[in-house]
């Protein structure tokens, strides 16, 4: 087993044990923790197959950024623990059930169908360097870097509208509503 | 080095977990991670075909992804903040006003 093989397989139980953790906990800050250990896992599995920018780009966008607003909402809403009553007490064994068939027919694709699977090929020594990365981004993938500048700003706005409060629009509805009652109420004195 | 069946097996053990997070659990928000487990997985063997075909097409993917990640999760949080001032609970069994 060569160091490349343990380094995988270490990470990959660190992958896999968090997700499950996550899953399985019953505070909802501890599952938030659990995956941003897996975030960080996983970007280290990144380095290991030589895609070093998208590796800091997922510790800093997913486990810097989305990991942090699920703590906020987490924290604003107050909703550490759900209580327990579960209403549907069958859904539990037939799910786990289910996911185990269909990673027994993944394991048998990958291993009896997978043939005789070589090392994966070393990359050249700049293959995924920013500048790369840069230039791609700019003549091959620019509609779709333009088209996700606009999905994020329509996400703001998405975002605030649903978050606001809508107390000052109804006191506007009320006094318009009285306003309109008191001239309807003077045409018909004059 | 170590072949691509490993990240892919990783991969799919992942997306099964994901999966299983967002069908049994009642937590809104603990789905919507599972969500993320899920994207995760894929980015995964993205990343690892990637390395596997010597391009440079699927980190760019993986650039997407993360980018619309982020803004669906902002948008979901944002929808989990109004539901919850309205009924107080963010448990999805409670979310049954439109059960015919």
């Amino acid at each position: 087993m060569s160091g490349a093989t343990l380094f995988f397989i270490a990470m990959a139980v660190v992958i896999i044990g968090t997700a499950v953790g996550m899953l399985v906990s019953r505070n909802t800050i501890y599952s938030a923790l659990l995956l941003i250990l897996n975030f960080s896992a996983v970007a280290v599995l990144y380095l290991q197959l030589g895609a070093p920018f998208i590796a800091l780009a997922q510790i800093s966008v997913y486990a810097g950024a989305i990991m942090i607003l699920f703590l906020f909402v987490i924290m604003l809403l107050g909703v550490e623990q759900l209580s327990s009553k579960e209403n549907l007490h069958w859904q539990r064994p037939i799910a786990i059930l289910f996911g185990i068939i269909l990673m027994g027919v993944a394991a048998y694709l990958l291993i009896v169908k997978g043939g005789n699977p070589q090392p994966l090929p070393a990359p050249g020594a700049n293959f995924a360097n920013p500048t790369d990365i840069g230039t791609s981004l700019f003549t091959h993938y620019l509609l779709p870097f333009e088209v996700t500048s606009l999905i994020l700003l329509v996400a703001v706005i998405g975002a605030i509208v649903l978050t606001k409060t809508e107390k000052r629009k109804s006191e506007l509805d009320h006094s318009q509503a009285a306003s309109n009652v008191e001239t309807f109420d003077r045409e018909k004195e004059a | 080095m170590v072949p691509i069946t490993y990240y892919l097996g990783l991969a799919i053990i992942l997306f099964i977990l994901g999966i299983l997070g967002v069908i049994l659990r009642r937590n809104a928000i603990v789905t919507f991670m599972s969500l993320e487990l899920m994207f995760n997985s894929a980015n995964l063997v993205f990343i690892a075909f990637s390395r596997y075909y010597q391009s440079l097409d699927g980190q760019m993917f993986v650039f997407f992804v993360l980018a619309v990640a982020a803004a669906e999760v902002a948008v979901g949080l944002a929808l989990m903040v109004a539901i919850f001032r309205s009924k107080h609970s963010i448990d999805v069994d409670q979310m049954s006003n439109l059960k015919g």
